[in-house]
């Protein structure tokens, strides 16, 4: 690894953008066999592990040399729980993009609405500022790592996904792109731009007792809704979706099975028998 | 799509070409004016006080568009040192009984510099087609221009269906030629089929963490996207076919990038190369410890073969990250798979069903791993590895 190189330029204006998505503790979600659909109920939500780094991040950043962090989160009213939590962990704002016209967005759809946001919000910003966006890599539930770059396509400015290091060289900063397993990329971008991080770049704090309370007591979730950001009814939610979901179902699982049985001796000489048959060992 | 100043309304403010990323507008004469670096990103809309800036969209964006100009399929060509890497021709294969379904063209699309004596080998895996982008920036991976390129290259030839690895090259470039498009991109797919009626392209993938599989579909618009895991597909045998080459050498300047690679590393390699192992052998939670792991590690070294893990070892430091095969690590499909204390998570199952022979070893006889294994063995695996270790020695001194 080599070592990045930090110098601090305090003056930069800069405002942090953190995306973060509520979703399922995925290891519970269970199929209901009679009716073939999710069985979501009892189901924990929780924040998308992934974002956690990147407001951790974000946080470290505004600890090192100043920001503003700002949290954001389009998802049914249940998801200002998460805008709750990066509060306790300490943003200093938090936006839910909350709105039934917003419901059933593809990737295309969400980052069209994560713009207008941040757009919203920019509009209001002091003229010599300029933004770093962070998304985790990827949503557990989904996998896509797709909102990223798409948002960053909408706004127009650089990317750089999967992120394992970060640092600032002046005003520009320098980063460590995981790059297929044999290759790391140093790669070095203005600002604005957005990254994604992946789960090696820290290790996210607990929110703390203050952090909880200040969350609860002192600080205000912003909600807007598709009438707020000015929202193209043609660019959300499931009219502005390109794909759809044509079916769900249990993966199928295929194979003979033989269960070998005997004294291990016995199960170990049969095994190497049938593997030598099937040309294998 | 393009943008409009009404200059009639435009007060020379500035406001926009300072909001502008891109420096693609400027004030001359008291107006804003868009010049060429413009992207059409929107900013300075946004921005406007006066609101003289107005975006306007082609009408097929809005309205519902006609997919029957979209025709033949791409397959987006991955290379790394020189190198087209095999999930390329893992595409190929599949595309080939796609498009004879639709009874469409294939084309290999491969942006690079070095690939011209390459060409016709390349169009006997099944391409009718080879789109040879050629320009020496090309040679590396750059985000911006990457995007550009090919974003010019589908609005000019419309291809209905465009296939990219799920790798993190195509997971970065992807969803940003799929946004400047407006089209539809499904993210790792595992499974394409074509519904021959309304020519949709059917994408199967795991979701929920893998327990769970989407069949995704983009009807009403296209190209229809799809970035596709490695390792599911198998690479086609090369075939003697007339192959159209078409090459295209464009000026792209290494400024026209606004990131900059200062430095590529490579890392130490480890011996792990799961991918295109003949054999696998895996261990799970059921392993119990690190020292453990020496055992399953010797059951490799026997075999020859390559050691992974799943999830939880991986999480447990046993391990580590390239080892881990599952819907978030590797896909693997070797001759002969060892799963040793896995209890058989689907999120580990989607990594490796597509093996050969599996072999399953665990003590609990209810273990999801049995139902995908070809041989189940109910035995602690510290008891059996140890006997069957001396077994494979044997067989091997035979021969």
């Amino acid at each position: 690894m080599v070592k990045l190189h930090n110098v601090l330029n305090s003056d930069l204006n800069l405002k942090i953008f953190v995306c973060v998505k509520q979703v399922p503790g995925v290891a519970e979600v269970r199929i209901d066999p009679k009716t073939n659909t999710l069985v979501r109920e009892g189901v924990p939500s929780i924040m998308n592990p992934y974002d956690r780094n990147a407001i951790e991040l974000a946080l470290s950043i505004k600890e090192e040399r100043g920001a503003k962090v700002i949290a954001l989160s389009m998802g049914p009213p249940q998801a200002e729980e998460v805008l709750r939590e990066a509060l306790a962990m300490g943003t200093d704002e938090a936006y839910h993009l909350t709105d039934r016209a917003f419901a059933g967005a593809d990737t295309l759809a969400t980052s069209y609405t994560l713009a207008l946001a941040i757009r919203k919000i920019l509009k209001e910003s002091k003229k010599d500022e300029t933004y770093l966006i962070i998304c985790g890599s990827q949503a557990i539930d989904g996998d896509t790592g797709q909102v990223g770059p798409e948002l960053a396509e909408e706004l127009g400015i650089p990317q750089i996904t999967y992120v394992q290091k970060f640092n600032f060289k002046g005003d520009k900063i320098i980063l460590e792109r995981a790059f297929r397993a044999e290759e790391v990329v140093i790669i070095e971008s203005n600002l604005p731009a957005l990254i994604t991080v992946l789960k090696e770049i820290n290790k996210p704090r607990y929110p703390t007792m203050l952090g909880v309370m200040n969350a609860y007591e002192k600080k205000k979730i912003i909600q807007l809704n598709a009438e707020n950001l000015k929202a193209e009814k043609a660019k959300i939610g499931l009219t502005g979706s390109m794909t759809e979901v044509w079916r769900i179902f249990i993966p199928e699982r295929k194979g003979e099975h033989l269960i070998l049985e005997g004294s291990i001796q016995e199960m170990a000489t049969k095994l190497c028998e049938n593997l030598k048959d099937d040309k294998v060992l | 799509m393009s943008i409009i100043i009404d200059d009639k309304l435009c007060t020379g403010c500035a406001s926009c070409v300072e909001s502008c990323p891109y420096s693609g507008i400027e004030i001359i004469d008291n107006v804003a004016v868009i010049n060429e670096k413009c992207n059409l990103c929107g900013a300075c809309v946004e921005v406007c006080p006066v609101d003289a800036i107005v975006l306007e969209k082609e009408e097929f964006k809005v309205k519902k568009m006609d997919i029957s100009q979209y025709n033949g399929i791409w397959v987006i060509a991955e290379h790394y040192q020189d190198k087209i890497q095999p999930i390329t021709f893992q595409l190929m294969g599949k595309s080939r009984g796609l498009a004879d379904i639709l009874k469409v063209n294939l084309s290999l699309v491969i942006l690079g510099s070095d690939f011209d004596n390459l060409l016709e080998e390349f169009g006997k895996f099944g391409a009718d087609e080879i789109i040879y982008v050629k320009s020496p920036i090309l040679k590396s991976y750059y985000s911006d221009i990457y995007v550009k390129v090919l974003s010019d290259l589908i609005i000019e030839n419309k291809p209905e269906i465009i296939l990219i690895g799920a790798t993190s090259t195509g997971r970065d470039f992807a969803p940003r030629v799929a946004k400047r498009l407006n089209a539809g991109l499904t993210a790792d797919c595992t499974g394409l089929d074509i519904d021959i009626n309304t020519h949709n392209l059917l994408q199967t993938r795991p979701t929920f963490g893998g327990n769970i599989m989407a069949t995704i579909r983009t009807p009403n618009s296209r190209p229809q996207m799809a970035t596709v895991r490695p390792g599911i597909f198998k690479s086609p045998k090369k075939s003697k076919r007339e192959v159209h080459i078409r090459k295209i050498e464009p000026i792209i300047k290494e400024k026209d990038t606004v990131t900059k690679i200062v430095k590529i590393i490579e890392k130490e390699k480890f011996s792990v190369n799961l991918e295109e192992a003949k054999i696998i052998v895996a261990g799970g939670r059921g392993v119990g410890s690190k020292e453990n792991f020496k055992l399953i590690k010797k059951l490799a070294m026997v075999l020859g073969a390559e050691l992974g893990g799943s999830r939880v070892t991986v999480e447990l430091n046993w391990l580590d990250q390239e080892q881990q095969i599952g819907q978030t690590g590797k896909t693997v499909s070797p001759k002969l798979y060892i799963a040793c204390g896995i209890s058989g998570a689907i999120q580990h199952l989607v990594g490796m069903q597509n093996s050969e022979i599996i072999v399953a070893i665990n003590k609990d006889p209810n273990a999801p791993i049995f139902k995908v294994a070809h041989y189940g063995i109910v035995a602690d695996l510290h008891e059996f590895i140890p006997a069957l270790i001396k077994e494979i020695k044997k067989v091997k001194s035979v021969l």
